[in-house]
């Protein structure tokens, strides 16, 4: 440093502005959109089946794996009760489309619903997601990790004790006591619900890619903003952020309300998808799969998460041809890029990175 | 009305009192200092004005307004901050990222906005930008606004977390230790930046500091700490020579032998 301050000039070093104008890339992301559409219609049509499932599963993951990585690698908070929101949005979007769903709806209604149902989905698992922050905010690290884990847990239990639901007085009154005014949403209980209809396949690939691309752009958008910081400086240093004029509980309960949302419509694509559900696919071993994708791709890495959802779910699929050793070389894969890569596949940094540049002096 | 004022604060852990009735008043462009041996409970004091604890007893105002018992990020944003004697720097953000959370206060544009990259966004992005890298510039770091600050030198860091606290735009700046660990072409330097700091951004100053030669040149007035009591308090020179304050560095004076005579 100089001996005496610089002096203060306002136009001393400016930054200049990003070489991509925000319009340019928002009209990109509407024609990536658009551009679903056609390709979902070619997908669906030469695509062997096999693959475009997991196509599909691996769309469902990779928005579960960016929305996670939003409140563990991003916010800090270590949760291991994605599983849970998934669940909460799978059941909430499948018990209310299977109820509702008629076999006459037009192309249009049909995914209009299936749009509503999905948004409904995630906004249940949003609501949970405010439910499960407000109490477990006072906790961090290992404690943090205990209280979510409880929460999906629980979330397994209640699915697998309740048959149905009744909400009243959501049908007109009665003139009989034969047509009581409520409506029976089945839930299935333990032994799952089944039979919930499926959208055109065509439509499937859209909407799952659709959501995936809206996930990934509000989450990297929201990240590598202003605002967004302020996630990061929570994962960084609580004191710090707080003193810095950042209430923390507010930035932690905001992480798990839009990393719920996510899970849940991912849940809901996986609920419409696989057109049954079993509550005990949504036990923890399916959240500690999603820290896996999180911890291997690099915690706080959008597109080293994104990276690793895309190979854990795919690399499984691969091994199937070794049968018994199926697991046992994906789990000393694990070990292996564990032990020479701790920090995950891109640790903290984005596969690509536009570096901002000072602006040259006017 | 004073910018900031603390009144008969005391503050007990169980039967450990940290602090006693200690009062308190900086005016704005004040630079008041606040030294005292290890464990006197110069940080506590900081804590305590901060909302990291409560105190037990007494009250504190910003501008006439009570803030006990408001939350740290309440206090600051109504124009209290801070820097920490340990440094915090959000060690993996970039220098420039550090100011900028500084500033997420001033945002005016919605989470919405943030996502479709409104043009609401899009100036404030602006904005907040030139302001952080202007105040970069003042402190000599506005050419490193990429490296990630725990990459930077100590004496670096130091500054980075003045200029952090800056951006949140205080009314008073409470720095703890700034010089620790410096070597003395550093202290100089960092002498000349605070009353600098203090008088282009027009705040007032309570500084925590154990260099004597830097709390001497420029604080105005100074409070001296000594297990969580105010033994002295009054202009630099005075205190010095207070009796109370040379006992409390140095201990009390021995009768017969010659040891009292070589510390003096």
């Amino acid at each position: 440093m100089p001996s005496s301050p610089p002096d203060h000039s306002p136009q001393a070093l400016s930054l200049a502005p990003p070489r991509i104008p925000a319009w340019v890339s928002n009209l990109g992301l509407l024609a990536l959109l658009v551009l679903l559409w056609p390709l979902a219609g070619a997908l669906n049509e030469n695509l062997n089946p096999y693959y475009f499932q997991i196509l599909i599963i691996i769309g469902i993951n990779v928005i579960m794996a960016t929305s996670l990585n939003l409140i563990n690698g991003i916010t800090g908070q270590f949760s291991l009760g994605h599983a849970g929101f998934m669940a909460v949005g799978a059941y909430g979007a499948g018990v209310v489309f299977k109820h509702y769903f008629s076999a006459g709806w037009s192309g249009w209604t049909e995914a209009g619903a299936f749009l509503g149902v999905l948004t409904l989905g995630g906004l249940l698992a949003a609501g949970s997601g405010l439910l499960v922050g407000i109490p477990t905010l006072r906790l961090g690290g290992d404690y943090l990790a205990i209280a979510t884990l409880g929460f999906g847990e629980i979330i397994v239990l209640v699915i697998e004790n309740t048959n149905y639901i009744r909400i009243p007085f959501t049908k007109p009154m009665p003139d009989t006591a034969a047509t009581p005014p409520w409506n029976v949403f089945d839930i299935g209980g333990a032994s799952g619900l089944h039979g919930i209809p499926q959208p055109q396949s065509a439509h499937y690939f859209f909407w799952t890619y659709g959501w995936v691309v809206i996930s990934v752009v509000t989450i990297w958008r929201l990240v590598y903003s202003p605002r967004g910081k302020a996630f990061l400086a929570v994962r960084e240093d609580e004191i710090a952020a707080r003193a810095v004029g950042i209430d923390t509980t507010r930035q932690k309960v905001l992480a798990f309300i839009l990393g719920g949302f996510f899970a849940g419509v991912a849940g809901g694509l996986s609920a419409m998808w696989n057109q049954n559900l079993d509550p005990a696919g949504f036990n923890f071993m399916k959240s500690i799969d999603y820290v896996v994708m999180v911890v291997l791709g690099g915690s706080g890495s959008i597109t080293g998460v994104i990276l690793a959802a895309v190979v854990l779910t795919w690399l499984p699929e691969q091994l199937r041809a070794i049968q018994q050793w199926r697991m046992v070389i994906y789990s000393l894969l694990l070990i292996v890029m564990m032990l020479i890569r701790p920090e995950g596949l891109l640790g903290r940094r984005e596969l690509w990175w536009t570096r901002r540049r000072i602006a040259p002096k006017t | 009305m004073p910018l900031l004022q603390l009144q008969n604060v005391t503050l007990q852990f169980g039967g450990l009192t940290a602090l006693r009735d200690f009062n308190f008043t900086l005016e704005s462009g004040e630079l008041v200092g606040l030294i005292g041996p290890n464990g006197a409970g110069k940080t506590t004091a900081f804590n305590v004005a901060t909302g990291v604890y409560r105190p037990t007893a007494g009250t504190i105002r910003i501008a006439g307004r009570a803030i006990i018992g408001l939350p740290p990020h309440r206090i600051n944003r109504l124009g209290l901050a801070r820097t920490f004697q340990n440094i915090r720097l959000f060690g993996g953000m970039s220098v420039l990222d550090n100011v900028m959370v500084g500033f997420t206060q001033l945002l005016t544009h919605g989470l919405t906005q943030t996502v479709l990259r409104l043009p609401r966004h899009l100036s404030d992005v602006r904005h907040c930008e030139s302001q952080a890298m202007e105040l970069l510039d003042t402190f000599g770091l506005a050419d490193r606004f990429e490296e990630p600050a725990a990459s930077l030198a100590y004496g670096d860091q130091r500054r980075l977390e003045i200029a952090r606290a800056l951006a949140t735009a205080p009314k008073v700046l409470l720095l703890d230790e700034p010089a620790a660990g410096m070597n003395p072409q550093e202290k100089v330097e960092l002498t000349q930046l605070i009353s600098v700091l203090r008088d282009r951004f027009r705040v007032g100053i309570w500084l925590i500091e154990h260099d004597m030669k830097l709390v001497m040149s420029i604080c105005q007035r100074v409070t001296v700490l000594d297990h969580g009591e105010t033994i002295a308090v009054g202009p630099p020179q005075s205190v010095q020579e207070n009796p109370k304050v040379i006992e409390a560095y140095l201990g009390e004076p021995m009768d017969a032998s010659g040891e009292t005579a070589a510390l003096a």
